[in-house]
């Protein structure tokens, strides 16, 4: 019975997941599908918010305030996506009612992940949350960019699941156990086979973050998807992957943290860099946020690295505020549409202030946010991260960490400029349909005040971190 | 124990010569069929270690499925061209250093592995009521279980998998003439026997 409430949220996922696909069959209406779908994610929302915490199957799927955080960003990822699709379905042309069926499967997926506390639940988490991505990236049929962008990202999925299970054997063949803590308890710091292991492991999951060096299907993925998966790719599985990779990390090894602290400084280290001089000469504004976004995963491993509960604070603060910048950024290109056109080059918002003036201020401050300029919200996500690094001692980390963000802060600063000082051209529809504009201006909305009342986010921080250390 | 010793040599010797026959038979639903013998023969060494149910899960699954699978796969390609000798001896020098490196990665983890086997006896015999049960119920009774969580997941990811490839390839074609039962039944009324002039029709 326990095992049943533990369950409960995955569960009421899946049945109604079922029960919408036998529904579609008969009822032709995606949107129908599409807000049942919302308001199945946002009745799992509330009971994950009255879930005991406690752990079944021996210790191998936890419910603590960590997973229930990680859930709840999680879902509000699916949620926006679900909100982002019930404007766009029509005009992108998919007529596809199993769309948010896959997006519920992926939530299931991704809750696995962050509750998982074994190694075969953290790869069965992985391979579900996967394998509905792999199908949403070439949802469109009719764009050869979308075929391509889904064998892309199944081929890579492929190879980094195979370099997670080659990790996995590792541990277990070292070990003898599969769970995390047991692990904890059974490991031999002097075996060079356990970390060629955690190494693998750590390589698998930097695959599903997309940081640099196992980053390269991230750009043509992102650009390839519909927008709605973009923005999803963009929120839900980063999190979901990231929460796994601290759990793992810190519950299986993170008494020999020396060992893979390397591992992480180093792809943070390359991920800030690299995202930050190769965004610069991209036109295409997805592309663009691909870049972001392997940026801002390089920033957020800054708060793992640090191995300490300041880092893991920052983490969370630095996840909830990419969340919310993210719903924002990705709103607004799904904004950018005439008639039924989407536009998707940073050159066609030349102008934008003349046409849409307040939609252009909330999209230059939600810039300046992910830039990280005071005192908006993402700059208070940059500063705990570098403080937690600095506390940690990690000078250099930090130091590259701002340079990085002052490159990066020269490619969000042209769009702003496109924005305001390029000749004008036609408005744009998509600003005033009413499903994005209620992602949009609340979200850019809570950017701005963050400044102002920020102790709900930290206190959320602290809440989450409580169960971890 | 003699017994299931000559079976063993008798089904690894089987195996061996099937393997080497399928990657140098010429005729490519040879090679299938070869495979279609190996898989039978190391079913065979399951039984023999007494793990009936892997045994018949490897017969269905690779046999029934997978196999079968290449077999339909090798029939619809066009297979004319057998590989050439030239091509063998060409492949030949790297083919054997591959081989030697495995061969030699194989003995040098024997001689420096000190196997522990009582550990082994621990981690390959988990169940501690093992010897009442067969087969079938021992995996079952785990399976449904300790293992409940992520069996239930593999079935949702094998429903995932089916639902991806009707998204993906199912279209909704313009302009197909289907048959349409109801509009035939509909048309009842109106049924009416006549009698066609060869090369002259009818109007309906």
């Amino acid at each position: 019975m326990s095992m049943f409430i533990t369950l409960l949220p995955e569960i009421i996922i899946f049945l109604g997941g079922c029960f919408l696909l036998i529904l579609g069959l008969f009822i032709k209406k995606i949107k129908i599908i599409n807000n049942a779908s919302i308001i199945l994610i946002i009745a799992v929302l509330i009971l994950i918010l009255f879930q005991p915490i406690q752990s079944i199957l021996e210790n191998s799927f936890i419910v603590d305030e960590f997973s229930q955080v990680f859930k709840i960003m999680i879902l509000l990822g699916s949620l926006s996506c679900l909100i982002m699709f019930n404007s766009s379905n029509e005009d992108l042309h998919i007529n596809i009612y199993e769309f948010p069926i896959l997006i519920l499967f992926a939530s299931i997926g991704m809750m696995i992940m962050v509750s998982s506390n074994d190694l075969l639940s953290m790869f069965v988490g992985l391979e579900l949350q996967s394998l509905s991505l792999y199908v949403l990236a070439s949802l469109n049929r009719n764009s050869l960019l979308s075929s391509e962008a889904g064998i892309k990202y199944f081929i890579l999925g492929a190879l980094s699941s195979g370099l997670l299970l080659f990790g996995i054997s590792y541990i277990y063949g070292f070990t003898g156990n599969t769970n995390f803590n047991l692990i904890a308890v059974n490991y031999n710091s002097q075996s060079l086979g356990l970390l060629i292991g955690i190494v693998f492991v750590c390589a698998g999951l930097a695959f599903k973050v997309s940081a640099v060096p196992f980053h390269m299907w991230t750009p043509d993925v992102y650009q390839g998807a519909p927008t709605p998966v973009t923005g999803f790719f963009a929120l839900a599985p980063k999190i979901a992957a990231m929460g796994l990779l601290v759990r793992f990390l810190f519950n299986s090894f993170g008494e020999i943290y020396f060992d893979w602290q390397q591992i992480i400084i180093f792809i943070s280290i390359a991920s800030m860099v690299f995202a930050a001089f190769a965004a610069i000469a991209q036109s295409n504004i997805k592309r663009l946020m691909a870049y972001s976004s392997i940026g801002h995963v390089g920033y957020a491993l800054i708060g793992v690295a640090c191995v300490s509960t300041e880092g893991l604070r920052s983490l969370v603060i630095y996840l909830l505020i990419y969340l919310v910048m993210n719903i924002a950024v990705f709103s607004f290109i799904l904004s950018m549409k005439r008639k039924d056109e989407y536009f998707e080059n940073i050159s066609d918002l030349s102008g934008l202030y003349k046409n849409h003036p307040f939609a252009s201020v909330m999209i230059t401050l939600t810039m300046f946010s992910l830039a990280g300029i005071p005192p908006l919200a993402g700059f208070f996500g940059k500063f705990y991260i570098f403080m937690a690094a600095i506390e940690s001692n990690m000078f250099i980390l930090s130091i590259i960490g701002v340079l990085a963000s002052v490159v990066g802060a020269f490619y969000y600063l042209r769009i702003v400029k496109i924005i305001y000082f390029d000749e004008p051209q036609e408005k744009f529809d998509g600003f005033s349909i009413k499903s994005l504009n209620f992602l949009f201006y609340p979200s850019s909305v809570l950017i701005t005040v963050f400044c102002f009342y920020p102790s709900p986010v930290i206190n959320i921080a602290d809440f989450t971190i409580r169960s971890l250390l | 124990m003699t017994a299931s010793l000559l079976s063993f040599y008798i089904f690894s010797a089987v195996i061996l010569l099937s393997s080497l026959m399928v990657i140098s038979s010429r005729n490519p639903v040879h090679s299938v069929l070869f495979l279609i013998l190996a898989f039978f023969n190391a079913a065979g060494l399951f039984v023999i270690l007494h793990a009936e149910f892997l045994a018949m899960i490897l017969i269905i699954v690779y046999v029934g499925a997978v196999a079968v699978l290449f077999l339909f796969v090798v029939m619809m390609l066009d297979f004319r061209t057998g590989l050439e000798k030239s091509n063998i001896l060409q492949y030949m020098p790297i083919g054997l250093f591959v081989g030697m490196v495995f061969i030699s990665e194989l003995i040098i983890v024997l001689i420096n592995t000190k196997l522990d086997l009582k550990n082994i006896q621990i981690l390959t015999n988990p169940l501690s009521n093992f010897g009442n049960l067969t087969n079938t119920e021992a995996i079952g009774s785990i399976l449904y279980t300790d293992y409940i969580l992520y069996f239930q997941v593999s079935g949702i990811i094998l429903l995932v998998a089916m639902i991806g490839s009707i998204v993906l390839t199912l279209r909704d074609r313009e302009g197909v003439k289907r048959q349409s039962i109801l509009k035939q039944l509909e048309r009842s009324s109106q049924i009416e026997l006549k009698e066609v002039k060869s090369r002259e029709g009818v109007d309906i």
